[in-house]
């Protein structure tokens, strides 16, 4: 009749199909389209979700003065112990925070926030998706982190300009990095599709979690902040032929009846925002998760502290066990140079510990001079693999010269430290326990 | 077929269907409820191939993808092929009884959601609940009722 074949149009329309597919799936180039669309689209789901929202205002405003009264005592209630429970809370965080040294935990880490409604459409039935009626107009940004009132709901997948698009946690397509509760073991709960449960597929048969801990996000991830309650451990099935334990969890967030949600905007630089996996905090990031200067030595015992590391750095025993790789490097920090404490574990705190060696004996940390004192008791007894959690445990000092190295070894290992919190560190003093130990 | 092309009624017909289809329900009368507006579409493509056919499928899809795709193109390709396929058997389509059209929309329903369950998996949002299923049945019970229906429109 008019126009080309069929076959043609077909041929046409699925190239088109497939060329439109690759490039949202692959480059995400058409950001910009679904914008558009969504927001051509957005009039459709406000008129669908209309009669809905009419007959539920119907039945808001026909309800009955007793029954809104009713409603108006038990908020009036909640409000107050909400209220109680937030002068608690606000005192242990700040409590928490001065215990941490951590300043910059004082304020909260939820910056802004914006309730949204639910536009009542359906989205899709087997995928647990919502539609929100707030956009990028408000400032909603993709991937933005969407709560109710209990806990954790979901993130926004797609942003219009006046409606987002809110893809829930129990969707199978979403995982959510939590942590338990009771015990701090991290896992990731995934959606199974349906909206009262999740489940932990990836914890093995022996990990300690049972029914009733409540799963908080762990702030891995990069989109979640720490902290949120997302779920309950509903039941926890250990199968011995299974490797991995199956676990069902409830979420707290009342996803099927929720009218109202939550938008959160998280202050950037807060430490239990969102943690991007670019590890920006490293270089700058805030003055309490950077390496410190190291414990200083303390102010006895002048003279030995050159006696004391020829001969260690001589007969410097190999570093034993995890924890003393800082002993080698320690045993000549002293005498040569600051490099070798890059050997510690950690890259930044080897540099940090390279870094402050010369400024290591100005100050003096309390817990680090204690830590450094603990040693001159058990020089003798320690041996180079001992762990530092047998440190408390041996005491007998020995020797009279063992009494001298020690102390001045602990100085050395005071300056190669990096974390003046850990009393532990200083424990490997294998050369001091080693020197008496060879002859 | 008269020359005058029924543009107007099919536009219609295929809003009211994606009304239908994105209009919230509780869970079950969700789970099985058909794609209206795949079977308007379908519909239109028996009826009148040259007005509705591959491009009103294509749309259609398009609006689809819109409202609950993961993926952009998805349902389009999806609606579109089979619109070609239905506009291309149209006449033999046409000539059969209600019932068996019924049953042969049953098998092009299918086909359809294997397309878009094909295409789910290979972007990797894989859905693999047998429940995507259930709408294929629904949609070809509720054929020959949604013909009489759309059939009316066009004889008045």
């Amino acid at each position: 009749m008019r126009g080309p074949s069929l076959g043609f149009r077909f041929t046409l329309y699925a190239i088109i199909s497939i060329v439109v597919m690759f490039l949202d799936q692959r480059h995400g180039w058409l950001e910009q389209a679904r914008f558009g669309l969504q927001a051509a689209a957005y009039p459709i789901q406000l008129a669908v979700s209309s009669p809905s929202a009419a007959w539920r205002w119907l039945q808001e405003s026909s309800q009955t003065r007793d029954a809104l009264r009713a409603e108006n005592d038990r908020l009036r209630k909640q409000q107050r112990e909400l209220e109680l429970r937030t002068m608690r809370f606000e005192a242990l965080a700040r409590e928490n925070g001065e215990l941490r040294g951590l300043r910059d935990a004082l304020p909260p880490v939820a910056d802004r926030w914006l309730a949204a409604e639910i536009v009542n459409t359906q989205v899709d039935s087997l995928r647990q998706r919502i539609l929100i009626n707030r956009g990028t107009t408000n400032g909603v940004f993709k991937a933005q982190v969407v709560l109710d009132d209990k806990g954790v709901i979901g993130q926004t997948t797609h942003v219009g300009p006046w409606s987002a698009e809110v893809i829930l946690i129990t969707d199978p397509e979403h995982a959510i990095p939590v942590q338990i509760e009771r015990t701090g073991l991290r896992t990731i709960a995934v959606g199974v599709g349906d909206s009262v449960s999740l489940a932990l597929p990836y914890l093995p048969g022996n990990a300690d979690i049972k029914a009733g801990d409540r799963l908080v996000t762990s702030g891995l991830g990069g989109v979640f902040p720490a902290g949120y309650p997302v779920a309950r451990v509903a039941e926890v099935h250990r199968d011995a032929v299974q490797p991995l334990a199956q676990v069902r969890a409830t979420p707290f967030a009342d996803v099927d009846t929720d009218r109202e949600v939550v938008l959160v905007w998280f202050s950037p630089n807060h430490p239990a925002a969102p943690t991007s996996t670019a590890m920006k905090d490293l270089p700058t990031g805030n003055k309490a998760l950077q390496p410190q200067p190291a414990p200083p030595p303390r102010p006895k015992a002048p003279a030995q502290a050159p006696q004391s590391t020829a001969p260690s750095q001589g007969e410097a025993p190999p570093p034993a066990n995890p924890s003393s790789t800082g002993a080698g490097p320690n045993s000549q920090g002293a005498s040569a140079t600051a490099a070798p404490a890059t050997g510690g574990a950690i890259p930044a705190a080897g540099t940090a510990a390279g870094a402050n060696s010369a400024a290591a004996h100005s100050e003096v940390p309390a817990n680090a001079s204690s830590g450094a004192r603990k040693p001159t008791t058990h020089a003798g007894t320690v041996n180079p693999t001992s762990a530092p959690s047998s440190k408390g445990t041996t005491s007998t000092p020995t020797s009279a010269p063992n009494d001298a190295s020690p102390s001045a070894n602990s100085k050395d290992s005071a300056a190669g430290e990096v974390t003046p919190a850990t009393p532990k560190q200083p424990t490997p003093e294998h050369p001091s326990g080693a020197t008496p130990r060879n002859p | 077929m008269s020359s005058e092309l029924p543009r107007g009624r099919m536009l219609l017909s295929a809003l009211v269907g994606l009304i239908l289809t994105v209009l919230p329900l509780p869970t079950y009368g969700d789970l099985v409820r058909p794609s209206f507006l795949v079977v308007t579409v379908l519909y239109w493509s028996v009826a009148a191939p040259r007005a509705g056919g591959v491009g009103l499928g294509w749309f259609s899809g398009l609006l689809l993808d819109i409202f609950q795709g993961p993926v952009l193109g998805q349902h389009a390709l999806a609606l579109s092929l089979v619109t070609y396929l239905v506009a291309r058997e149209h006449q033999k389509i046409r000539s059969k009884p209600l019932f068996q059209q019924s049953l042969i929309m049953f098998a092009v329903l299918a086909f359809y959601e294997a397309v878009v369950f094909a295409i789910d998996g290979w972007t990797g949002h894989p859905l693999t609940s047998p429940l995507r299923w259930i709408h294929c049945a629904t949609g070809a019970l509720i054929w020959a009722p949604a013909a009489v229906i759309l059939a009316q429109g066009r004889r008045s």
